[in-house]
């Protein structure tokens, strides 16, 4: 700033001579009006919103009977959820799908975000492109497809693990006959791949952005000390991933949390048999306009939302532990 | 780059590439299964060349999802107006943001940013009485609205502007004696085009995609958006898989040209912001 302000000192004289009160007056209030679409906006539906649903999840109402009806009840409707079977085993069920398509996600990118890193030359960006694409593709209408990839008789899916199955090494890894993949033990491993399979691509760029961030003369100063390529990754690359390691599994937290289309479609919307694939935000929506009730609706929305803070929030203590602050 | 094809480098590669190839198998199955007959598609092995079921596929689409057309182009109409709206308003707010010094902007600009971890599901269910107070349920406005100066957009044009347009082009613009929202209109605007092509692209995959805001807000079939007509295909009963990949493959068609078209600066701007956070 020092610099800046030295320079603008030979000009604002001349201009500070210059009759600009007027002017001042005019362009005061020129940025609070470019900025007010969004504050409008968000006071409208996002604010409002947000403090009518704390209010909602302390009411019993079923917006059939008109806004007349609502009900105080106090804390009713969290204690009844918190001792509700059928949210505990959402929670669970997004806990498990969470972990099972997440961690895969980052372990794969990290070292495919390295090697795509220095290799394929010009080709690079194809090869990235190809595994963003299922990154921006409608989650229905993909997932649908999956639904037909993975039905029982004559999947694709089933036909090829069937296929592996009957090769002589590999039959005691593969199964020989079809899954049934609507079947509770297999429906969110389902789930999972679906997600894995649309965020991987995902994560790996947000880690090659990262790694362009890295100096090359540590690549080349380990190359000199006689490190090989694995060492360069994990002594050069892993270290300095951090940050965005933090930033990546935040957002994959987050974002797997709140799983609800992919869940949504490949179960036809109900969960599947025993309601093993069913997720809490679909808990939320199957309480709220299925069920009719709004109340408790807004009191699962609420307990996802401090669920999902306080693991953010775990989950930035860990990484400030692990030694984030280190670099 | 220089590196020697070893045998583990080999390898690499293709697991690379193998895994590339999983990423892109159910969109080509998609496409081949949109032109193929539901009897083909259950065969064993399963088709993976292209067949000339199409034309049926598509009449078996329309007579379960009579509307689709009409909700085709309601999925352009949504998507196009949000778009639209979102270069305007972001653009503007982006440059109150960059431009000019206020009192309260660290503020707002942090309120800005904050209403980004705001989950989607917790409004979703005032956001219906709203709806519904207005007298905007089963109206398109209801999708677009909302949705028509997101908090990226605002953060996305800010940094473009920041960075690309020196402070003194609006100065001499001011003494020159052009209006504030002049300035913006004929000197930014001109000079942003660029980030509008980005931040058109991600809007517009966004909201094609969007599936949630539809799904409370969408009554009747004719003024479903593309995402949701589909979704009404996976009932109970025989699954028209024929009809439902052909209509997956035009719901996501229009994506999939973007992305060829722009790949890199679409990914670009989706992960605009990561780097620097």
């Amino acid at each position: 700033m020092t610099i800046s302000s030295s320079t603008a000192v030979n000009f604002d004289p001349p201009v500070a001579t210059m009759p600009r009160h007027r002017k001042l007056k005019l362009w005061d209030w020129a940025p609070y009006v470019f900025i007010s679409p969004f504050f409008i906006l968000f006071l409208i539906f996002g604010a409002f919103p947000l403090g009518f649903s704390i209010y909602l999840s302390f009411h019993q109402w079923d917006p059939a009977m008109g806004l007349e009806a609502m009900k105080w009840v106090g804390l009713e409707n969290y204690i009844f959820v918190l001792g509700d079977d059928w949210f505990r085993q959402s929670l669970w069920n997004t806990i498990w799908i969470a972990i099972v398509s997440g961690a895969p996600q980052h372990l794969i990118a990290i070292p495919l975000a390295f090697f795509l890193n220095i290799a394929f030359g010009h080709w690079r960006n194809t090869v990235v492109g190809m595994y963003f694409l299922p990154f921006i593709t409608s989650t229905v209408a993909i997932a649908l497809v999956f639904n037909s990839l993975f039905s029982r008789e004559f999947g694709v899916v089933n036909q090829l693990l069937t296929h592996l199955g009957h090769l002589p090494i590999l039959e005691w890894v593969f199964p020989s006959t079809n899954i049934d993949w609507t079947k509770p033990e297999y429906v969110r491993w389902q789930i999972a791949f679906v997600v894995w399979w649309r965020y991987l691509g995902w994560n790996t760029v947000l880690y090659l952005a990262a790694l362009q961030t890295i100096p090359r003369d540590l690549y080349e100063a380990a190359l000199v000390d006689g490190a090989t390529r694995w060492q360069q990754f994990w002594h050069v690359t892993v270290p300095l991933l951090k940050p965005m390691m933090f930033f990546a599994i935040t957002l994959t937290l987050i974002g797997n949390l709140q799983l609800f289309e992919e869940p949504f479609i490949l179960t036809g919307g109900t969960g599947g048999i025993g309601q093993v694939g069913k997720t809490a935000a679909m808990h939320m929506y199957n309480t709220a306009f299925v069920e009719s009730d709004f109340g408790t609706a807004s009191a699962v929305a609420w307990l996802l939302f401090l669920f999902i803070a306080v693991l953010t929030w775990l989950n930035n203590k860990l990484f400030n532990h692990s030694g984030l602050k280190d670099h | 780059m220089q590196h020697k094809l070893t045998v583990s480098s080999i390898a690499a590669y293709a697991v690379v590439l193998g895994g590339a190839v999983i990423m892109l198998l159910p969109f080509w199955f998609m496409f081949v299964f949109a032109t193929r007959s539901d009897a083909e598609i259950l065969s064993v092995p399963p088709p993976i060349w292209f067949g000339n079921a199409l034309l049926a596929n598509l009449n078996q689409l329309l007579e379960r999802l009579p509307y689709f057309w009409h909700n085709l182009s309601m999925s352009f109409y949504v998507a196009t107006a949000t778009t639209l709206a979102n270069l305007f308003f972001c653009s503007l707010a982006g440059y109150g943001f960059a431009m000019y010094d206020f009192k309260y902007k660290g503020t707002a600009f942090a309120i800005v940013l904050g209403t980004t971890l705001l989950p989607a599901f917790l409004s979703m269910i005032p956001s219906v009485l709203i709806f519904t107070l207005f007298d905007w349920m089963n109206q398109p406005r209801a999708l677009i609205v909302p949705g028509m100066c997101a908090a990226f957009g605002v953060f996305m044009m800010r940094q473009y502007i920041a960075t690309a347009i020196p402070k003194d082009l609006i100065e001499a613009a001011r003494i020159d004696g052009c209006t504030e929202f002049g300035i913006f209109w004929r000197i930014i605007v001109p000079l942003v085009t660029p980030a509008f092509g980005t931040l058109g692209l991600v809007t517009f995959i966004g909201t094609w995609n969007n599936f949630m805001s539809p799904l409370v807000v969408m009554r009747d079939m004719e003024m479903f958006t593309v995402p949701l007509a589909l979704r009404s295909l996976a009932g109970t009963g025989q699954v028209p898989y024929g009809a439902i990949a052909a209509g997956s493959a035009i719901a996501v068609l229009p994506l999939l040209v973007m992305f060829v078209l722009a790949s890199k600066r679409l990914i670009e701007g989706m992960t605009a912001g990561a780097v620097k956070a």
